[in-house]
C-alpha cells in the first residue's frame, strides 16, 4: 500500500514536469496550429542557460532564495528570446504555406539544436552529460512511517509552481485582452488580422511564453534527474508531446490532465513492470487514446469542409 | 491514321519482353559492378549503404511523396526486416542448398531471408497502418513515430533479438549484386506505381483528400496499400543491412534513422523517385567526401573525425533551409526526364 503511494506521489512529480512542458505544445499548437516539435531542444537549451547561469553566480549563491530565482529568471527570458528568435524566422515565412512544411522545419530545427549541442566546438557542451548543480537542496518534506512514503521538498515545488503557472495561464487565456485575441488568432487568423488584431504580434508572444515555460519546466527536470544531456529535450520533449496530444492537442486543462496520466503510467511500470518498457508505454497509450479518439481525450476533431 | 496508333504497338520491342528487358539490361550491369569492385572492401561498403539508403529513400517516397502521408518511423520497419531476415539466416546458417555451388545457394538463401523480413515488415505495416492511416497529417506523423519506437523498444527487450546487444554473426552474404538488385526493384515497383491507376488514386490523395474521397477513391484502402508496399521494401532494406553489417542492435534503427531518409525525401522532392535516389546518392555521399576532403586538406584527422558530429545537425539546418528556400525540394514531383536538357531525344508522353 505504501508502496502504491510513493508510486503515485512520483508519478504526480514527473507528471508535473511533464505538464509544464506540455502546455507550451498546447499554446503553440493552438495559436498556429503547428507540431512544434523543437520545443523539447528549446527547453533543452534554457536548461543549459541555467547551468551556465548557476556557475557564473557560483557555488554558494546559486543555493539561495535570490540565485535560484535569478537562474529560473536568465533561462526563461533566454529561451523566450530564442523562441521569438526560431518564430520569426522559421515559422512566420511558412504561415501561407501547406503545413507540412512547418512540420518538416520545426523536425529540422529540433535536429539542428540538440545534435548542434552535442558538438565541442566553441562555447557548445559536448555530447557528455553533465551533473546539474544541487540549486535545491534536497529535502525530505514529509515522510511516512518508517520511510514508507517520501515526499521531497522539490516534488511539492514543481507540482506548486506547475498547478500555478496553469491556473495563470487559464486566467491568460480566457480572462484577459491579449487572451481573447489569442482564442481570435487560434480561430481564424485571417479573420482575426482583419478585425484588427495584430496576428504576428500575438502568435510571437505566444511563442515567447511556451518557450518560457519549457526553460522552466526544463530546470525543474534538471533538479529531479540531476544530469542535463543535448537529447534530454528530443525525449522530455516526445513525451510532453504525446502528453498534449493524449489531452486534446491546443486544450490547456487536457495537457495538464494528459501529463499526469502518462507521469502515472510510466511510474507504475517502472515500479510494477519493467523500466525499458517505459517508452513503449508512453506511445501505446498515444496511439490507443487517438484511435478511440482522434482529437485526443478534451479535443475536438474538425469537420473537414469540401 | 499513324497517330491514332498507340506508341506501343510501334515499339520494336515485343510487348512480352518489354517488362523483363530493364532487368535483362540492370542484372550484367550490377554484377559487373561488384566483380569490378571486389578488390576495394571500402568502396563495396560505401556503395551498399548507399544502395540501402536509395531503397529506403524510394520507399518512404510512395508513402511521403506520392501519398502525401507524412510517416517518420520508417526505421521501424527497416529494424523488423533486420531482425527477422537476421534471424532466419542464422537458422538457415549451416544449410546449403544441394546440386548447387555454395555461393549460389547462399544467394537464394538470402533472397529467402530478405523476402521472409520484408513481408514481416508489410504485414506490421499493414497492421500500423490499417488503423492509423485513419488519422491526418501530424497526428499520422506522431503515431508512426510512435511505432517506430514501440518496434525498437520491443526489439530492445526481446530475448530472441539479443535484447541491446543485437544479433551478431549473420552470415554476410550480401553483396552489391543483391542490393543492386533491389535498388532496381524498389525503383521498378515505384516507377510502375506511379504510372497505373493506383497512382493516379494516390497521387489524388497527395492533393486533396476530402476531394479524392469525394470523387470515389478508397482513401484508406489506397494508404494502406501504400503503406504496406514502402515498409516491405523498408523491411528488405533492413535485411540486405543485416547481410552486410556485423553485428544489428536497436540503435541501428532509431528515431534518428527515420529522420535520415525523410530528409532524403525531403532534399529529392516529395514525390519524385529521380529526387530520392540523387538525395540518396549525394546524402551517403557527403559526409564521405568532406572527411576525406578534411583530410587532403591536413585538418590531422580533429575535423575530419567532427564530419560525423556535423552530420546532423547540418541534416537539420538543410531541412529548415530547404522548406524556406525551396519547400518541393531539388526535383520537385518531376523525375530525370522531364529535367532533362532539350536536346536530348526522348520518346514523347501521350500519342506517337
Amino acid at each position: 500500500m505504501s508502496q502504491l503511494i510513493q508510486h503515485l506521489i512520483n508519478g504526480l512529480a514527473t507528471g508535473t514536469i511533464y505538464a509544464l512542458v506540455a502546455l507550451g505544445y498546447t499554446m503553440v499548437y493552438g495559436v498556429l496550429k503547428l507540431i512544434n516539435f523543437a520545443h523539447g531542444d528549446v527547453m533543452m537549451v534554457g536548461v543549459y542557460m541555467g547551468y551556465a547561469t548557476a556557475y557564473t553566480l557560483g557555488r554558494q549563491q546559486q543555493k539561495t532564495f535570490l540565485g535560484v530565482v535569478a537562474i529560473f529568471l536568465v533561462a526563461m527570458a533566454g529561451c523566450a528570446l530564442m523562441g521569438f528568435l526560431i518564430e520569426r524566422f522559421a515559422y512566420r515565412p511558412l504561415r501561407e504555406k501547406p503545413r507540412l512544411t512547418a512540420l518538416i522545419t520545426a523536425i529540422g530545427i529540433s535536429f539542428a539544436l540538440s545534435y548542434g549541442f552535442q558538438l565541442d566546438i566553441g562555447f557548445l557542451p559536448g555530447a557528455a552529460p553533465r551533473a546539474f548543480p544541487e540549486i535545491i537542496v534536497p529535502t525530505e518534506w514529509l515522510i511516512l512511517g518508517d520511510r514508507d512514503v517520501v515526499v521531497w521538498n522539490w516534488q511539492v515545488m514543481s507540482l506548486l509552481i506547475a498547478v500555478g503557472l496553469m491556473v495563470g495561464l487559464q486566467w491568460l487565456v480566457f480572462k484577459t485582452r491579449f487572451g481573447r485575441a489569442m482564442r481570435a488568432v487560434s480561430f481564424d487568423h485571417r479573420v482575426a488580422a482583419l478585425m484588427g488584431i495584430p496576428t504576428d504580434r500575438v502568435i510571437a508572444v505566444t511563442f515567447m511564453i511556451g518557450s518560457g515555460l519549457a526553460a522552466g519546466a526544463g530546470l525543474l527536470y534538471a533538479i529531479k534527474d540531476t544530469s542535463v544531456s543535448p537529447l534530454m529535450g528530443l525525449y522530455v520533449g516526445l513525451k510532453a508531446f504525446v502528453a498534449a496530444v493524449i489531452g486534446g492537442i491546443g486544450h490547456v486543462p487536457g495537457a495538464v490532465v494528459g501529463a499526469l496520466m502518462l507521469g502515472l503510467v510510466e511510474e507504475f511500470v517502472v515500479g510494477y513492470a519493467a523500466s525499458t518498457w517505459r517508452d513503449a508505454v508512453a506511445f501505446g497509450i498515444l496511439i490507443i487514446v487517438l484511435l478511440v479518439k482522434p482529437g485526443g481525450l478534451f479535443g475536438r476533431v474538425a469537420a473537414e469542409k469540401v | 491514321m499513324e497517330s491514332s496508333v498507340p506508341p506501343s504497338a510501334t515499339s520494336p520491342i515485343p510487348s512480352g519482353l518489354r517488362g523483363v528487358l530493364p532487368v535483362l539490361v540492370a542484372l550484367p550491369v550490377v554484377a559487373l559492378f561488384e566483380w569490378a569492385l571486389s578488390g576495394s572492401p571500402f568502396a563495396t561498403y560505401l556503395l551498399s549503404i548507399m544502395g540501402v539508403n536509395i531503397v529506403l529513400a524510394v520507399s518512404l517516397n510512395i508513402v511521403n511523396g506520392m501519398t502525401g502521408q507524412f510517416s517518420i518511423g520508417h526505421a521501424g520497419f527497416m529494424a523488423v526486416g533486420a531482425y527477422v531476415a537476421g534471424l532466419f539466416s542464422l537458422l538457415l546458417k549451416d544449410i546449403a542448398i544441394s546440386g548447387l555451388p555454395v555461393a549460389v545457394s547462399d544467394q537464394i538463401l538470402l533472397v529467402g531471408a530478405l523476402v521472409v523480413g520484408g513481408i514481416v515488415a508489410a504485414v506490421c505495416g499493414f497492421l500500423v497502418g490499417l488503423p492509423s492511416l485513419r488519422l491526418r497529417g501530424d497526428y499520422l506523423a506522431i503515431v508512426t513515430l510512435g511505432f517506430g519506437e514501440i518496434i525498437r523498444v520491443v526489439v530492445q527487450n526481446t530475448e530472441a533479438f539479443g535484447r541491446s546487444l543485437g544479433l551478431s554473426g549473420i552470415p554476410q552474404t550480401g553483396g552489391l549484386f543483391m542490393v543492386g538488385l533491389w535498388v532496381f526493384l524498389v525503383v521498378l515497383v515505384a516507377r510502375r506505381l506511379a504510372g497505373s491507376s493506383h497512382g493516379r488514386s494516390l497521387w489524388a490523395i497527395r492533393e486533396d483528400e476530402v476531394a479524392a474521397e469525394a470523387m470515389g477513391v478508397d482513401t484508406t484502402g489506397y494508404k494502406v496499400r501504400a503503406f504496406v508496399v514502402s515498409s516491405f521494401f523498408a523491411g528488405i532494406a533492413g535485411g540486405l543491412f543485416a547481410h552486410f553489417v556485423p553485428i544489428i542492435n536497436p540503435g541501428s534503427f532509431t528515431f534518428v534513422k527515420s529522420m535520415e531518409v525523410v530528409v532524403m525525401v525531403v532534399l529529392g522532392g516529395l514525390g519524385s523517385t529521380t529526387g530520392a535516389i540523387v538525395a540518396a546518392i549525394f546524402l551517403t555521399l557527403l559526409p564521405e567526401a568532406l572527411r576525406s576532403a578534411f583530410n587532403a586538406m591536413g585538418a590531422e584527422g580533429s575535423l575530419a573525425q567532427k564530419v560525423d558530429q556535423i552530420r546532423m545537425p547540418v541534416y537539420g539546418l538543410l531541412l529548415v533551409v530547404l522548406m524556406l528556400l525551396r519547400p518541393q525540394g531539388l526535383f520537385g514531383t518531376r523525375e530525370i526526364w522531364d529535367v532533362l536538357p532539350r536536346w536530348i531525344p526522348r520518346r514523347r508522353k501521350g500519342l506517337a
